[in-house]
């Protein structure tokens, strides 16, 4: 296929990523490939108690050490008299915030909590140096569980919120639900855990501070999806330099799953020590590090309910949630079991009555913030898993009770009961097509069949919703965020017709470059191999707010195209004086301006970018050059939605639970590039399957996370997985100029609860209503064996 | 990840490795370095120095003597082993746990002896060299010794070899005609080890009864478990499928059952007793060609 002759079609076109060849042959630059004149090298010492008094530090055997430039501590950074924490950006009514220093003083609340930092001529002997560096402990009591945490008596996180309650927070009607639920033919009622998740990106995280105390300016290379946040922050919480003194760059960034969203101490510590030492900083994490550091997923336990009338009807949803905060509030953290959680619970259904509480705990662990999906697959387990236990306790079909209660095509736009306003769906057009995929009847037939043989086949549905590429801003703020969800981009046509983008967005394997380079050859009528992406680097790309929340396309897209379009208005100005014609006579059209009725006579895009530069020519008032700038602000959510089918057989003798087949019915809207959507999806069912199935970080009684390594944490891996079968449908987004949703998340919020729900049907016989995931083999044998 | 200071040895023979071992009593020896390595840089394992026995020539290869009997070099790679037609023919229960190990790079990596020196209990090949009636040869400064596979393994991660020895050859009888065998894993999802390893041998009379037959596991406790009464019980049955499954649950016993966070002992029992019937009648329905 080739698209250098035309642009028609280059929008929806299946192209392979140009981003590849680079990635997979070994020539892309990560952070940790970066070598700066001078470079020295960081290692942070952590703790190894999940709660203790520091009671004295000696540093003097690791300063004593050949190649140990330097060694700070907490009492380093307070007599820099720098801010020296790290904040947290969501704000809720009730929330506690308690400092979070970049080196721990005093007192240090996890295990891999920051205690000082060695910076050494090489990587070796400052990882020496850390076992030299004498930590007098006190060591106190733990609580990692979120529900012994609010025990009256378990141990405090924090000063401020002895009762370890970081906030409370609700949603919907809880008067009008309770009397709901007295109407009600059934009630589900299920104790639903969301398991902890480690994220477990390729690239671990990893920071290159270059401090010159000749200008007093940072450059900051760092493995982050959001630059402009951490110029931000970095600014105003942690080492006080002023923006404008601050460079964030990312290189390439290898993965993230919000991982890479936060703003962690590591970043401000490198950059602390650079400024304290005139030197570049590096610092990469081990895996160990990335274990105990990067900021988890998930980890909430819940008490769920359904009402149903007797023909299926869902009469209301009452939630009660704890969700793990960690020991610290990460960035986004407080945002993720409540803005993106409770307003997830309606679902694809049109319910009358929800009501949502939450409570955000402290706990001796890694702290929790946004980890792919984030809220979303937590809450699609939930309402997921409800409807199926309501189907069975009304004696129903699941697919059939479903049904019954979808939001109908013409109800939209629908106003949930929890705050969302959802702009457009078909969801039975992609429950249709997803049955048809897997031929429904005939593998219940099957699944009788195979019963009567002693094996037990399972099938499991997740009919979801999704709400990314969170908006407008406006609306966020009054939500509690401390940051703008709009986007950024200029569009800049170079005289000879070629054209470079500088993005807000900060891709990290999403393949943006392609995409976006897709959208801007479409709009511009120009040759996608014209077409140059740049992202990453707050010297480049004036502001901007990255890329999470599967809200690259639907945002940062909208900005390029709206730009673009700014592009065309102005390019068909200087046309339309060049062709001495009318502005409004001018027609565009793949990459030329002509007089209507005159496409012979047609001056092309680079023609007229000539002449926009040359100046020599332009209507009267016009100022020179070819390119535009947009923050898009975007109107509302988009709302992806679909239909998961999972197939599983489980074995009754060892409870092993396999995964036959996996059916994918998506509806992110327009596709700008089916190829790169397929792989989100894949990658994000796999992430879901991970859920459901192998993941889950436990902590013993003392706080040690004893799932510290790829030996005993389970990530899936590709020989756990079928072949996944992938369809579509398209609804597009009715409010942005591309019709786009988002894709990145989709998979993950969807599949954790189809997989959970096919296990419990493959086990109806054994009289399971319920597993909660990590839905292990053990799990599942002795749900069987009743052991 | 990164681990302290150490230094490194590369001797070229068995003599110098030995040399070496007696004069820095405090060093390691590496093979593949599949089980060292990662351990050295968690820094769980810290030897002053590391005495690399990887490329000493008499160390690898597979021998396959008139008798049948294989003779396999310490430091013979895991691929090696599983796709030797030697081994295939003349034991291909460990070709068949071979090629379970790790994944393919470990495969490439991983040695033989380095595997069952290290003694992880979850690992594919010390049940299986117990099964096969194995023979270890080691050497060290006293000169050479032979320890069957029976005595080799002490407890977790402890064998007979004696400080300043070194396993330097897996001697492997051939299973004579009518013999079947299989190797059954169930793997820990994250590490790929056995949560529970079975072998099973089984050999044929001429009118189909079972002669002899041998059911050994990884995984399930401190050192293989060798399920000599359910093998007994075989012995003269006709191995129908009733017989190895009555064998089974009559006279499986797991002494010392291990849990941990992975697997709770009583499931690990109960993974052995399906892993164990599935590999027997699998034996048999390979010993009946």
């Amino acid at each position: 296929m080739t698209h250098g002759n035309g642009t028609r079609g280059i929008f929806g076109s299946a192209i392979k990523r140009r981003e590849d060849p680079k990635l997979i042959t070994g020539r892309a630059k990560y952070t940790d490939d970066l070598q700066l004149p001078g470079m020295a090298y960081a290692a942070i010492l952590r703790s190894p108690f999940a709660h203790a008094r520091i009671r004295h530090i000696d540093t003097s055997q690791a300063l004593a050490l050949e190649g140990v430039l330097a060694v700070f501590t907490a009492q380093d950074v307070e007599e820099a008299g720098i801010p020296g924490v790290v904040p947290v950006g969501w704000l809720l009514p009730t929330l506690k915030t308690p400092a979070h220093p970049i080196l721990a003083k005093d007192r240090v609340r996890y295990v891999g909590d920051a205690v000082a930092v060695v910076v050494a001529e090489d990587r070796y002997t400052a990882h020496d140096a850390l076992e030299a560096i004498q930590v007098d402990y006190e060591p106190l009591a733990a609580v990692a569980d979120v529900r012994q945490a609010v025990e009256p008596g378990a141990p405090a996180v924090h000063e401020e919120a002895p009762d370890n309650v970081a906030f409370t927070w609700e949603i919907g009607d809880r008067e009008g639900t309770d009397t709901a639920f007295q109407q009600a033919a059934h009630v589900a009622k299920l104790d639903i855990v969301n398991n902890r998740l480690i994220p477990n990106a390729m690239e671990p995280r990893a920071a290159l501070a270059d401090f010159d105390p000749a200008t007093g300016e940072l450059t900051l290379y760092m493995t982050t999806q959001n630059p402009h946040i951490h110029r931000l922050l970095m600014s105003l919480a942690s080492i006080g330099l002023p923006e404008h003194k601050i460079r964030v760059v990312a290189p390439e960034v290898g993965g993230g799953f919000g991982s890479k969203i936060h703003h962690y101490v590591d970043e401000a510590i490198v950059s602390f020590a650079s400024m304290k030492l005139g030197r570049p900083v590096k610092w990469t994490a081990t895996r160990t590090e990335t274990y105990q550091t990067d900021a988890h997923g998930r980890d909430h336990v819940t008490t769920a309910e359904m009402a149903i009338d007797g023909e299926g009807k869902i009469l209301g949803v009452r939630v009660n949630t704890y969700a793990a905060m960690g020991a610290y509030l990460s960035t986004f953290a407080p945002a993720v079991p409540t803005y993106l959680y409770g307003t997830l619970l309606s679902g694809e259904y049109d319910i009358p009555h929800i009501y949502c509480h939450v409570t955000g705990v402290f706990t001796h662990t890694t702290p929790v913030d946004a980890y792919r999906g984030a809220g979303r697959p937590e809450a699609t387990l939930v309402i997921e898993r409800l409807v199926d236990e309501c189907a069975h306790l009304a004696g129903m079909d699941p697919v059939e009770l479903r049904r019954r209660n979808f939001v109908p095509p013409d109800k939209f736009p629908y106003q949930t009961q929890v705050a969302l306003v959802y702009d457009s769906g078909n969801y039975e057009a992609a429950l249709e097509k997803a049955l048809e995929k897997v031929d429904y009847q005939q593998f219940r037939r099957e699944q009788e069949e195979a019963r009567r043989q002693g094996r037990y086949l399972g099938i499991g549905f997740s009919t979801y919703i999704e709400a990314c590429g969170l908006a407008p801003s406006a609306l966020v703020g009054q939500l509690g965020a401390q940051a703008g969800q709009w986007e950024s981009a200029v569009v800049r046509v170079h005289p000879t017709g070629k054209v470079t983008v500088y993005s807000g967005s900060s891709g990290h394997g999403q393949g943006h470059e392609t995409t976006f380079a897709q959208i801007v050859a479409a709009e511009l009528g120009v040759p996608y191999e014209d077409v140059e992406i740049v992202e990453g680097d707050t010297e480049a790309i004036p502001h901007g707010w990255g890329t999470y929340g599967s809200r690259s396309a639907a945002v940062g897209g909208s900005a390029i195209a709206t730009a673009a379009r700014r592009v065309v208005d102005k390019a068909k100005k200087i046309a339309a004086h060049l062709l001495e014609a009318a502005e409004e006579d001018i027609v565009f059209e793949d990459g030329k301006f002509y007089v209507k009725g005159s496409p012979d006579q047609a001056k092309t895009l680079a023609e007229v970018s000539l002449q926009a530069y040359l100046a020599h020519n332009l209507p009267k008032g016009l100022e020179p050059a070819l390119e535009a700038t947009a923050f898009y602000d975007p109107a509302n959510f988009v709302f992806p939605f679909g239909t998961h089918v999972a197939i599983v057989e489980v074995d009754p003798e060892t409870g092993q639970v396999e995964l036959k087949r996996y059916v994918a019915v998506d509806d992110v809207g327009n596709v700008i590039n089916p190829l790169i959507v397929d792989g989100q999806i894949h990658g994000g069912i796999a992430q879901g399957v991970g859920q459901a199935l192998y993941e889950g970080a436990v902590y013993d009684e003392s706080g040690n996370l004893v799932t510290g390594t790829m030996l005993d944490y389970a990530v899936p891996k590709a020989h756990f997985l079928p072949a996944f079968e992938t369809d579509r449908t398209v609804t597009p987004c009715p409010h942005n100029p591309l019709g786009v949703k988002g894709v990145g998340e989709a998979g993950t919020i969807a599949s954790t609860a189809a997989v959970v729900n096919a296990v419990v049907d493959a086990l109806r016989p054994f009289g399971v209503t319920h597993l909660n995931p990590p839905v292990t083999a053990e799990k599942v044998w002795k749900a069987i064996h009743g052991a | 990840m990164i681990p302290p200071k150490f230094d490194y040895h590369r001797p070229t023979s068995v003599q110098e490795a030995v040399q070496l071992l007696q004069s820095s009593p405090e060093a390691k020896v590496l093979a593949g370095g599949h089980s060292l390595i990662p351990l050295m840089k968690l820094r769980l394992a810290a030897p002053a120095a590391v005495i690399d026995i990887g490329r000493i020539p008499d160390l690898r290869g597979i021998q396959a003597l008139d008798s049948g009997e294989l003779r396999i070099g310490a430091c013979t790679t895991h691929h090696e082993i599983a796709t030797s037609q030697a081994v295939q023919r003349a034991a291909p229960l460990l070709a068949e746990a071979a090629a379970q190990i790790g994944d393919r790079q470990v495969r490439y990596r991983g040695t033989i002896g380095g595997n069952l020196a290290h003694a992880d209990p979850a690992s594919d090949l010390p049940a299986v060299v117990v099964a096969l009636n194995a023979t270890l040869q080691a050497e060290g400064p006293q000169g050479s010794r032979s320890i069957p596979a029976a005595e080799f393994f002490v407890d977790l991660m402890t064998t007979t070899l004696q400080p300043g020895e070194i396993l330097t050859q897996i001697r492997v009888p051939a299973l004579g005609q009518g013999t079947g065998s299989c190797y059954l894993k169930f793997e820990h999802p994250a590490s790929g080890y056995a949560l529970c390893g079975a072998a099973a041998i089984v050999s044929l009379n001429p009118d189909g009864s079972c002669a002899q037959a041998r059911l050994c596991f990884n995984g399930v406790s401190a050192r293989p478990v060798d399920a000599a009464a359910v093998a007994q019980a075989l012995v003269g049955s006709d191995l129908s499928d009733g017989a190895i499954d009555a064998a089974v649950e009559d006279h499986l016993r797991v002494p010392d059952p291990v849990g941990d966070i992975h697997a709770s002992a009583s499931y690990r029992q109960e993974l052995a007793k399906a892993l164990g019937k599935r590999a027997l009648k699998a034996a048999r329905d390979r010993a009946r060609g």
